[in-house]
């Protein structure tokens, strides 16, 4: 299969899932993001109440006691210095409204943070990088970057237990329509957990500020059946492409430094630092969500990372135009 | 009882012409209180018009989708140097300014009670601030180009060490803000013993003026809340420098242990911030309404019971870093808690208004502007007070509308109100009514138009501090509105700064007492001499001018 065709080929596969781009989080398809909005809806309505009132009563007292030309200045209102029954009433009414705040909260907070795993679960790791993430199923013997993908079930019962820990700084790990942020934080193990009840090709970001590229440090969550996630899942357990035509292409990129930071599964390549890479081609975009990912655009971030998301920790290896065809027709193979 | 003596108009005293050397020299060594503070003003002034501009440049990047305006690290630096000076470098030498300046005159004192320490307290602030811009310069280290630091206001470890910050940025941005710090905490102190101790006679507790009484509960929670970030700071210098890990996560440091240090101090803060405009409404509300301030106990109470829940709400700013589910509800209820003592502060202001006759003035128009656009900000606290859906709002486009709804549509707003309420009172001339309006409406379009969309983008899931955002994903038109309320403030900006320096020469003098206010601040000339006030006053209400005003209903008749 040549890489044209193969790329065309995922692209109609991913086209199957919903683009979820934009990640309202009034739009949750997945229980914690439900009752996270319960709680919204809940709130707006109150503040909506209090601020009708409030302001109102504000407005109208402007609009109302508004001193107009031709009024006598020098005639004084009458003097009022208070009345304690006043201040008694709005102090209790609204110690009773926050007392159905507090409650709300406790029990959302209690049945988010305490929920126990239904049966079927899957357990993701994902840890955090300045700037991108690695994900790992310990299940399954994956690492993959980026792209999450996990199962998703109409009724929900389908959940995904994340641990989440970070390599360097403090990260944050969110994907609005489906569940709030957990912080993923260095020498600390975070918990997260999500059933999504739509499949979906989700956005997501860092939402802690970690550094110079904290703006590309996006999330892709790819929520599909269990079959589809099934199939994604052996087909990344396999090792990395051997086909023979490209070993000489592979040779070169044994030889580069890339080595040193990236991983391909099955061969020389065993670096930790950067994205595994071993199927490469399987995710749609690259350097974090920077750019989609096809042939011309990885050739420019190979050629120029820095270029495409400056300070990023990839340098650039000024390779020659020959190498640079050499490494990404390999890079093509790893599907 | 003794008549009380204040002339209200008396001769202003002759202007004596000095030299340039001569000017330079009596600033410089001054310690009176009314220099001291007016010089806290000017810098506080002169480093908010700094901190808009770094703003400007983010808001113009920010514009479009994919734009490149300036690169990543210099947009991280200008968010940082942004949020940093407006706290440190603005708002907390606005509390002295203002506390410096009125304070001794309001309870009719000659001076504060350590006049050496307040000029210490000036100039540390002021080299503290400089320290922090100097690292434009300083910062990259010996032989590197300048670099402002880039860790945020909050500085989150580990960012800040070593590993992950090279060079001297972060230094300074330790160094800057221990430094002027410690002139919060001089001025503060100094704060506290003067209105303990040097109350002109008559003047007990129960009748300080509400100004004095927000200042001073302020002052306890300035000398509460600093201390955890001077010693945090102090902590990460060891870290940087004496391989301490307290931080350090690669050696087993915590990352948690900054976020608690700095929130301890960095909620309190906010409420010292906000104290200010506080102050300033309760002054200028009831002259303006020509009422005297409604519910004056519940109102001390609720500043009070505001300062101490506020040293209980720090972990709100913490819902995702995954406490348990026992704390988050702790920090949630105390959060929405503090909301009930700081709308009794709304009801009564609103109260004050009610029944009144309110002066349209340019003081009192940002007052009604602060009670709507403070309300909008106590209102979207509650919503990031509720836990869960904090972990939603937290750290996006939402949180930066909020607490911009409170520092600058509350904050800044209670400031201009003050600034502009004491402005003859310190320049002896009037400022132009018309210009000032000019200011106030541009100001309410610009703010409102900045930041009234960026709840949206927040929504949207956008979050914060990202320099450039992708196109696609619903945020374009919230950022773009966003933008088109910049000109709008800087336009109002301008109109302040012109108003300001040319009425100081050229406005319509002012006299002593232009509002036909009552406290003890009038009853001098304007500006006031050296020693203030040539006999001290003697007063039996809180309301002393009015009284004299009014031989025949005083205040001190009725029980309050």
């Amino acid at each position: 299969m040549n890489p044209y065709s193969l790329l065309a080929f995922l692209q109609v596969q991913a086209s199957n899932l919903p683009e979820r781009k934009i990640a309202n989080m009034f739009r949750p398809l997945a229980s914690p993001g439900e009752s996270e909005k319960q709680v919204a809806l809940l709130t707006f309505a109150i503040t909506g109440a209090i601020f009708v009132v409030v302001g109102g009563l504000i407005v109208y007292t402007i609009a109302r006691f508004r001193s107009r030309p031709g009024d006598d200045l020098r005639q004084e209102p009458p003097q009022v210095y208070g009345s304690n029954q006043i201040e008694v009433a709005w102090t209790i009414i609204p110690i009773l409204i926050v007392f159905v705040l507090i409650g709300v909260t406790a029990r959302v907070v209690a049945g988010v943070q305490n929920a126990s795993p239904p049966k079927t679960t899957t357990h993701v790791t994902v840890i955090g990088h300045q700037w991108w993430w690695e994900v790992q199923y310990p299940d399954y013997g994956i690492t993959t970057a980026n792209e999450v993908h996990i199962p998703f079930s109409l009724d929900g019962a389908q959940a995904t237990y994340f641990m989440l820990q970070s390599m360097d700084v403090a990260h944050s790990f969110w994907v609005p329509q489906l569940s709030g942020k957990t912080d993923v934080i260095p020498n600390r193990d975070n918990y997260l957990w999500m059933n999504p009840k739509a499949a979906g090709y989700y956005y997501g970001n860092c939402a802690e500020y970690c550094g110079t590229q904290h703006a590309n440090m996006q999330i892709r969550l790819v929520a599909e059946p269990p079959e589809d996630f099934k199939k994604w899942t052996l087909n990344q357990q396999t090792k990395a492409n051997e086909a023979s035509e490209a070993a000489q292409d592979k040779a070169v990129f044994l030889s580069l430094s890339c080595v040193n930071c990236h991983m391909v599964q099955g061969t020389t390549a065993i670096g930790k630092f950067g994205p595994d890479l071993t199927h490469l081609m399987s995710r749609r975009e690259i350097g974090g969500g920077v750019i989609e990912n096809n042939r011309k655009n990885l050739r420019a971030w190979v050629n120029d990372p820095q270029g495409i998301k400056p300070g990023c920790l990839m340098p650039s290896l000024k390779l020659t135009d020959r190498e640079l065809d050499q490494v990404v027709a390999y890079l093509e193979t790893l599907k | 009882m003794a008549t009380i003596d204040y002339p209200l108009d008396r001769p202003r005293a002759v202007e004596k012409e000095f030299s340039f050397s001569e000017t330079l020299y009596k600033w410089v060594a001054t310690v009176d209180h009314k220099r001291l503070g007016l010089m806290y003003i000017v810098s506080s002034i002169i480093f908010f018009v700094i901190a808009g501009l770094e703003a400007t440049v983010i808001r113009t990047q920010l514009i479009f989708p994919n734009l490149h305006v300036v690169d990543p690290d210099t947009y991280n630096r200008l968010f940082t140097m942004h949020g940093t000076t407006m706290v440190f470098l603005v708002g907390m030498p606005f509390i002295a300014g203002f506390a410096n300046y009125l304070v001794p005159l309001m309870i009719g004192a000659r001076d504060m009670a350590f006049p050496r320490l307040n000029a210490f307290g000036f100039w540390i602030f002021l080299f503290g601030g400089l320290l922090l811009y100097f690292s434009y310069i300083g910062g990259g280290g010996l032989g590197g180009s300048g670099s402002a630091p880039d860790v945020g206001w909050f500085a989150y470890a580990p960012l800040t060490e070593r590993a992950f910050s090279r060079g001297h940025a972060t230094d300074y941005w330790i160094l800057g803000i221990l430094v002027s710090g410690i002139g919060s905490i001089a001025s503060a102190i100094n704060v506290i013993v003067t209105t303990i101790s040097m109350r002109c006679p008559g003047m007990t507790l129960t009748k300080m003026p509400m100004f004095v009484w927000t200042m001073l509960v302020d002052s306890w929670l300035i000398v509460i809340a600093l201390p955890p970030l001077t010693a945090a700071q102090i902590m990460l210098l060891l870290d940087r420098y004496l391989g301490a890990n307290f931080f350090n996560t690669q050696k087993g440091g915590s990352a948690v242990l900054w976020q608690h240090f700095f929130w301890i101090f960095g909620h309190p803060e906010v409420y010292i911030l906000i104290f200010l405009a506080f102050a300033c409404l309760n002054e200028v509300v009831p002259v303006f309404s020509r009422k005297p301030i409604f519910g004056r106990q519940a109102m001390v109470g609720a500043l009070v019971a505001i300062g101490f829940i506020s040293l209980g709400v720090w972990a709100h700013h913490m819902f995702s870093v995954g406490m348990t589910s026992w704390s988050n509800t702790f920090f949630a209820a105390s959060t929405v808690l503090v909301g009930v003592p700081t709308g009794i502060k709304i009801f009564n202001w609103t109260a004050t208004m009610y029944g009144g006759k309110l002066r349209m003035t340019v003081p009192m128009l940002f007052c009604c502007a602060f009670l709507l656009q403070f309300l909008c900000a106590g209102l979207t606290g509650i919503m990031l007070g509720m836990a869960p859906f904090d972990w939603q709002l937290t750290d996006s486009y939402f949180v930066v509308a909020h607490f911009h709804y409170t520092l600058a549509g509350g904050l800044v707003f209670g400031i201009f109100a003050g600034l502009y309420y004491w402005y003859p009172k310190v320049t002896g001339r009037m400022f132009n009514e018309k210009w000032g309006k000019w200011h106030f409406w541009l100001f309410v379009i610009g703010f409102n138009l900045t930041f009234l969309p960026q709840h949206m983008a927040g929504f949207l899931g956008m979050p914060r501090r990202i320099y450039t955002y992708p196109a696609g994903r619903g945020w374009e038109l919230w950022n773009f509105l966003s933008s088109c309320g910049v000109p709008f403030q800087l336009a109002a900006i301008l109109f302040f700064a012109v108003n300001f320096v040319y009425s100081a020469r050229k406005g319509e003098p002012a006299g002593d007492d232009p509002w036909d206010a009552w406290t003890l601040e009038w009853a001098t000339t304007s500006p006031p001499p050296e020693y203030n006030f040539e006999k001290l006053p003697v007063v039996r209400s809180s309301r002393p001018l009015w009284d004299l005003k009014h031989p025949q209903d005083p205040d001190w008749k009725y029980n309050q």
